[in-house]
């Protein structure tokens, strides 16, 4: 429902008319939570199976308000679902629990709940459960109204992407103009496509937005399941383009998705932002609203050959679920990815799930997904879940590129040195951004947002790594995409990462170390009903940026192995990394993932920032040149897992 | 002070239940959510309740049959058997399951099944109570309001 909506309701004020999703397994606590809810003037739905919520979210992504789910439940874990919702349909979740331990509800606040309900619940707490959709609705709109003012003007949307809080916007959207503007004429010189094809053991190929275009739309001809680099390259049918090239691209996707899934839903938002672009922002947006999202991302989530690729919700986590590291991981797309690596993933309908945190608000890269083509736009993408279809999410990757720079960071994600492929950047929300184009969008967000955000991150934000997650989000998708006005989205998405100090606290790239673990413990988990949620990876995996081929080689190699786990699953679980400090980079942005101080946390995996192990040249002008010199400082250093991409970092690694 | 004297003995009935520790203010929550348009909401509720938890008693019979006891899948059946009945304000039955999910945590399984007797007693009772109280109920008509236990 969208702010809007509520406001110009002129039959029933809101809150009356909420319509609220229940769902508990014993009949007779919800038959009293129904009659509770009724008697609040709520508009009710219930069902006593999680599977069966589900399946009515995703099916109408705009049918419900609110959700209300018991924890213990036969067919699902409560705290799934919780994350689900949060991740696919950034809703509002309560829950309910005849449990009271300070450990449950903990666990429940850091899957993104917005709130937790002892039983038997009484009607006074009821009464005021609308809070959470309004000020879900509200942080939207502000953030709207604050990137409005600050983006230029988006051709699609009328709204500027807020993810972020307000405040943020404003920071993050000046702050990712500034580096923007440096960024742009660099990456523009770069141009399209590959590099001489002789230097391909490190081709620095930049993913311009045409090239990735066909790159996604290769993968949508291909399907999820057989878009394999191989196949993938004779259909793009670019001259001069390798096979490593499109399966670095790739893998960068998967792992900034799949690091993207993350149950804090500030996180998440800020990765859906960035990898997604404009639309995704939009989504994220959108999301509290509860408008279109829903249904966008219950598209991505939901079918089956979207390759989606699910950001954890950031807000979801809000939904932002905490996530156990390890068992995050699980989720992680890696399942879908096949042995030839990144592909695989990116293939699995859930796509990877970003996670979203809790809140529901999660960015969903993935969703966009919807079968659906590109149609959806724009407006869809307020459900950040491109609807375009499963493709999108990687259309939205236009920045693999800047992934790739970012990677390079160390980017080599360290799970087995996840490919950081100079793609990268899976942003599942792509297909539509690209194409919906992510117009009037600032300008600067091109090339800001990918290098120079991440990588400058050390020197600019020494604090707050949020906002170098978010600029290196930012930057992570937007690259290539001069048009993706996207990157001014990100801003709102920046200051809302800068503001979420405390979910990221340093931590440099979780998703980088937990890549390991939960690549390995994914595979089982991947099942769908959970569909992927990429949600743990923190930004901070960031999908290292590898410049160079031979790392990417390593990764892949690496990565086939670990994903060889994964695949079997096509649903890219949803990997719970609760991690909203993982965005958090430090100062120095390195390789967090060398030696993340991993801290787990009630579930959260907190990586320290990595102390400047990795250096980034501050000087980077553009994000080739911030991959090279991450990758020379891989190179150099043989560390293959630094996720981060000198600064802040937010390297992005996308878990897999 | 109703003047109708089934209506009398009902609020009596009622008041007892709740003097005894049978009900708790739950129940009076269930009460409040009965009117016009529920009329029979509590009964129903209750009743929903009894279908329901019955099949959990004998869940937890067949599991406490099993040697060694599985504490896990206790704790989670009893977990849901307190859900339900301090939903309808069991208050007596909601204190055995707290105390039974006690013994699983600790691992008693003496205790765990001592407090199963003593839960199956206390419910059995509660639930001929109010079947008693329900009947008197139907007999004296429609209640105007809910009262609270004094």
């Amino acid at each position: 429902m969208t702010v809007e909506r509520i406001v110009s309701e002129t039959k029933d004020p809101f809150p009356v008319g909420m319509r609220v999703l229940a769902v508990d397994d014993d009949p007779t606590c919800l038959l009293l939570l129904e009659t509770l809810l009724r008697r609040c003037q709520y508009h009710v739905t219930t069902t006593s199976q999680a599977i069966t919520a589900l399946k009515m979210l995703r099916e109408n992504k705009n049918m419900f308000d609110l959700v209300i789910s018991d924890v213990h439940m036969p067919d699902m874990d409560g705290f799934k679902l919780l994350e689900l919702v949060g991740l696919e349909m950034d809703l509002p979740v309560i829950m309910l629990s005849a449990n009271g331990d300070t450990k449950l509800v903990m666990k429940g606040i850091t899957h993104g709940a917005c709130d937790y309900l002892l039983k038997p619940v009484r009607i006074e707490e009821l009464k005021n459960i609308w809070q959470h959709v309004v000020r879900r609705k509200k942080f939207d709109r502000k953030d709207r109204n604050n990137s409005d003012s600050k983006d230029k003007p988006h051709a699609d949307s009328g709204e500027a992407a807020g993810i972020g809080k307000a405040d943020n916007n404003v920071k993050i959207n000046k702050k990712r103009k500034d580096q923007n503007e440096d960024e742009d004429e660099d990456l523009d010189e770069n141009g399209h496509d590959n590099d001489d094809p002789s230097a391909q053991k490190k081709p620095r190929v930049v993913w311009s937005v045409e090239l990735h275009r066909k790159f996604v739309a290769a993968v949508n001809q291909l399907g999820i399941e057989k878009a394999v680099p191989k196949k993938i390259l004779e259909l793009m049918n670019v001259e001069k383009l390798t096979r490593e090239n499109v399966a670095s691209h790739l893998q960068a996707l998967i792992l900034t998705f799949s690091a993207l899934s993350y149950y804090d839903p500030k996180v998440i938002r800020m990765l859906t932002v960035i990898f997604c672009f404009q639309k995704f922002r939009l989504y994220l947006k959108r999301i509290s609203c509860v408008a279109n999202q829903q249904a966008n991302m219950a598209a991505a989530v939901g079918t089956a050959d979207s390759s989606y690729l699910r950001m954890g919700s950031l807000n979801g986590l809000g939904n932002f679920h905490a996530f156990a590291g390890t068992d995050q991981l699980h989720n992680a797309a890696f399942r879908s990815f096949p042995p030839s690596g990144v592909l695989g993933r990116l293939n699995t309908p859930a796509g990877l799930g970003i996670r979203g945190l809790p809140s529901p608000g999660t960015i969903q890269l993935g969703h966009a997904q919807n079968s659906g083509h590109s149609s959806n736009d724009q407006s869809k993408l307020q459900s950040l879940v491109p609807g375009n279809h499963n493709t999108n999410i990687l259309q939205g990757m236009p920045m693999s590129l800047e992934l790739d720079q970012l990677q390079n960071n160390k980017g080599v994600t360290h799970i087995g040195e996840l490919p950081t492929a100079n793609s990268t950047a899976v942003f599942p929300v792509s297909g539509s951004l690209i194409d919906s184009r992510i117009a009037g969008f600032s300008n600067n967000s091109l090339g800001v947002t990918s290098n120079s955000l991440m990588l400058e991150g050390s020197s600019q934000q020494a604090t707050l790594h949020a906002s170098n997650l978010r600029d290196g989000v930012s930057s992570i998708g937007f690259q290539n995409v001069n048009t993706l006005s996207d990157f001014a989205s990100i801003d709102p998405l920046s200051s809302q990462l800068r503001d979420s100090k405390a979910d990221l606290q340093g931590q440099a790239a979780p998703i980088n170390c937990n890549a390991g673990p939960m690549i390995r413990s994914v595979p089982q988990e991947w099942n769908a009903p959970y569909q992927s949620h990429l949600m743990s990876c923190s930004v901070n995996s960031s999908i290292p940026v590898n410049g160079a081929m031979v790392q990417l080689d390593q990764c892949l190699d690496r990565n086939n192995s670990i994903f060889h786990r994964t695949m079997d699953s096509d649903s890219i679980g949803p990997l719970n990394f609760v991690d909203p400090l993982s965005i958090e980079h430090s100062e120095g942005l390195n390789s967090a993932a060398m030696k993340p101080p991993v801290i787990e946390k009630e579930g959260y995996l907190m990586y320290q920032p990595r102390p400047h192990g990795n250096h980034i040249p501050d000087n980077i002008g553009s994000l080739e040149d911030l991959a090279s010199a991450m990758m020379k400082q891989d190179r150099d250093k043989g560390n293959p897992t630094n996720g981060n991409f000198g600064h802040n970092s937010y390297s992005h690694r996308t878990c897999i | 002070m109703e003047r109708n004297p089934l209506r009398r003995q009902l609020q009596i009935m009622r008041k007892s239940l709740f003097d005894q520790g049978y009900l708790d203010e739950q129940f009076v929550q269930l009460e409040e959510l009965q009117d016009d348009s529920n009329p029979n909401f509590v009964e129903e509720v209750v009743t929903l309740y009894y279908r329901d938890s019955a099949r959990l008693i004998l869940n937890l019979e067949q599991a406490l049959e099993r040697k060694p006891y599985n504490f896990n899948k206790l704790d989670a059946y009893m977990h849901q058997f307190k859900g339900s009945s301090s939903s309808i304000g069991a208050k007596k039955v909601k204190a055995e399951s707290t105390l039974f999910r006690e013994y699983c945590k600790s691992g008693n399984g003496e205790g765990c099944m001592r407090c199963f007797q003593q839960l199956k007693k206390e419910y059995a009772t509660l639930r001929k109570k109010l079947e008693a109280y329900f009947q008197l109920a139907r007999q004296a008509g429609p209640m105007e309001t809910a009262c609270r236990p004094k």
